[in-house]
């Protein structure tokens, strides 16, 4: 168990290394999130005066895209240094020690974690900075980056999964647009009863991204509304859970030693 | 320890990929233990799968082996404990030192503390990179890659090791370190080697015993000396001045040997009976012919003789002809 432990948190430490090492993977997913928050910020600040929005903060409003979309950036990058490392062979290298499957996969998603809630706080300090207040306070803050934790799990294991069933960098390169158009097609900036195209409302309540931004949104905006966190905490759960079993069964056969 | 625990076999080992040829066609192998055998052939003759079967990355299609006394099918946990490998890419993290490499390594075979820091610092002495350990790999030369490599396949103690082409793309200063760390390794530590070339002299260099393979068929086996005296004759090569007296020059040479194939373009080459000819006999008559040579050589007997005799090919470029891609392992 100890060296099992060990394992995880040396292959975890060598991903967070190997991204801070590239400053491209680390400065475009903390300055891009930002800058389009602050264009919708700006752009989209007469919306706060429709009847039933929630806040008469846009910036607040919208603070919950950064989280989601750090995530997945997050994911993607470190996902495609994981196609890399089976391209390059890598990945054969670790398949010859005595390493488990499993924990060479904690190993990855733990170090992408680790990412992902760095660039969460990021958001956090700088959303902070410019007036938002955490309706949930401090208490919502850590909660909020518990959930954060569980969203880019959930991205993650899915993206180990493309990496692993395709062990091509492009194809996991190719999963950012697609990814977005989830993005897209959610609640990221108006809130679901308030859309009136009837598609797109109906897109929005059945794309799981929604309930993701929906549950960061509430921790920023609307106090302890358990009933939509408890929501955003099942989606991501699940996303996990099914992201997980995929990528712990294209291992299995991506390291088909005997 | 018994013999066995060091030695590898194999028995009618086949590969076969989906839609393709078979890769390796049917090959035993018996190599002793702490001897270095040279597997030597052609890109892809099957060199590669044959080494990814044995190291259990790769379940063979049929035929059994066995690797340090674990069938490497049945028993792959206990044959990766007993191997290392450093496999044809030097895979490694180039945004990692050498030191981390060695960390990562260390950890994923269960080393933990003061002796993972101990065996570290030991094998980087080794190789002779304690100066560039903490330099990211991006920065080391191919020659410091498979160094570094080499010492991440040692990190563990393996009895056996295999490497795969550990020297292509150097250069010879870098090749010449590597063969005496490896004829080091086998001759003082009693580790086997088992180690795939296409360079003929690296395999009459450091090779025990050298197995030539070719289309997934092991043609040839024997210790150099051996399979070289199997090809009894020794060679003449001659390049006329004039292109144009090719024929006449080959008429002429033919008279004392058996044609072979030459290795320039525009050679000719016989090879001569085991009295070896009469040189001076050959050099008169091509001189009462009026004929004008550029170049003429006598060739002692080599691997890839052996290789053009059982294969009616040189080993060089011979993978250019293959009409077989070496798949991909995984």
């Amino acid at each position: 168990m100890q060296i099992a432990l060990l394992q995880a948190a040396t292959l975890g430490r060598r991903a967070v290394v190997r991204t801070a090492r590239q400053p491209a993977n680390v400065i475009f997913p903390l300055i891009f999130p930002m800058l389009l928050l602050a264009v919708n910020a700006g752009g989209l600040k007469a919306e706060t005066q429709l009847p039933g929005f929630p806040t008469d903060s846009f910036l607040a409003f919208a603070l919950a895209v950064p989280f989601v979309q750090g995530a997945l950036l997050a994911t993607v990058n470190a996902n495609v240094e994981f196609a890399r490392d089976i391209q390059t062979g890598f990945l054969n290298r670790l398949a010859l020690t005595p390493v488990r499957g499993l924990v060479l996969l904690i190993g990855q998603l733990g170090g992408l974690l680790t990412i992902a809630l760095v660039q969460a706080v990021f958001y956090l300090v700088v959303g902070v900075a410019f007036g938002v207040r955490l309706e949930t306070g401090v208490a919502g803050a850590l909660l909020l980056l518990v959930l954060e934790a569980m969203i880019a799990l959930a991205f993650a294991s899915l993206g180990c999964w493309a990496a692993l069933r395709t062990g091509s960098t492009e194809a996991v390169q190719g999963l950012f647009p697609v990814f977005f158009v989830f993005l897209f097609l959610s609640s990221m900036n108006i809130p679901r009863n308030l859309i009136e195209t009837d598609w797109f409302r109906w897109v929005a309540t059945i794309n799981p991204v929604s309930y993701l931004i929906e549950a960061v949104r509430s921790l920023v905006i609307a106090d302890w509304h358990w009933e939509t966190i408890g929501l955003g905490f099942a989606v991501a759960t699940a996303m996990s859970l099914i992201g997980f079993a995929l990528a712990s069964h294209a291992l299995i056969g991506r390291m088909a030693r005997t | 320890m018994s013999p066995r625990e060091n030695s590898i076999e194999a028995r009618g080992l086949v590969r076969e990929f989906k839609k393709g040829p078979r890769a390796v066609d049917g090959i035993d192998l018996h190599v002793g233990p702490g001897e270095i055998y040279g597997f030597l052939g052609p890109n892809g003759a099957g060199k590669s799968t044959t080494v990814h079967m044995l190291t259990t990355l790769l379940p063979p299609t049929a035929g059994t082996a066995t690797v340090g006394g674990y069938d490497v099918v049945k028993e792959g946990p206990q044959v990766r404990k007993t191997i290392g490998a450093a496999l044809q890419e030097a895979a490694l993290d180039p945004y990692l030192t050498g030191r981390e490499h060695l960390r990562l390594q260390t950890a994923m075979h269960g080393i933990t503390g003061e002796e993972r820091k101990r065996r570290s610092d030991e094998l980087l002495a080794r190789v002779g990179l304690t100066e560039a350990a903490d330099r990211k790999i991006r920065g080391y030369s191919g020659g410091m890659k498979r160094r570094l490599d080499l010492a991440l396949a040692l990190v563990h103690g393996p009895r056996i090791l295999f490497l795969d082409e550990p020297t292509t793309g150097l250069d010879i200063q870098s090749r010449t370190a590597l063969w005496d760390e490896v004829g080091r390794l086998a001759k003082h530590e009693g580790v086997t080697v088992f180690l795939t070339t296409q360079y003929l002299e690296e395999a009459d260099v450091l090779a025990d015993r050298v197995g030539i393979i070719d289309h997934g068929h092991i043609v040839a086996e024997g210790t150099p000396d051996q399979l070289k005296a199997e090809i009894s004759s020794n060679t003449i090569e001659a390049v006329p001045a004039d292109p144009e007296h090719h024929g006449a020059v080959a008429a002429i040479l033919e008279r004392f040997g058996a044609p072979t194939t030459g290795f320039g373009p525009n050679s000719v080459a016989v090879q001569l009976p085991a009295s070896d000819g009469d040189i001076a006999q050959i050099v008169r008559a091509l001189d009462a012919e009026g004929l004008r040579i550029a170049h003429l050589q006598i060739h002692e007997p080599t691997l890839d003789d052996v290789f053009l005799a059982k294969t009616g090919r040189h080993l060089e470029g011979a993978g250019d002809e293959a009409d077989q891609e070496e798949p991909a392992a995984t």
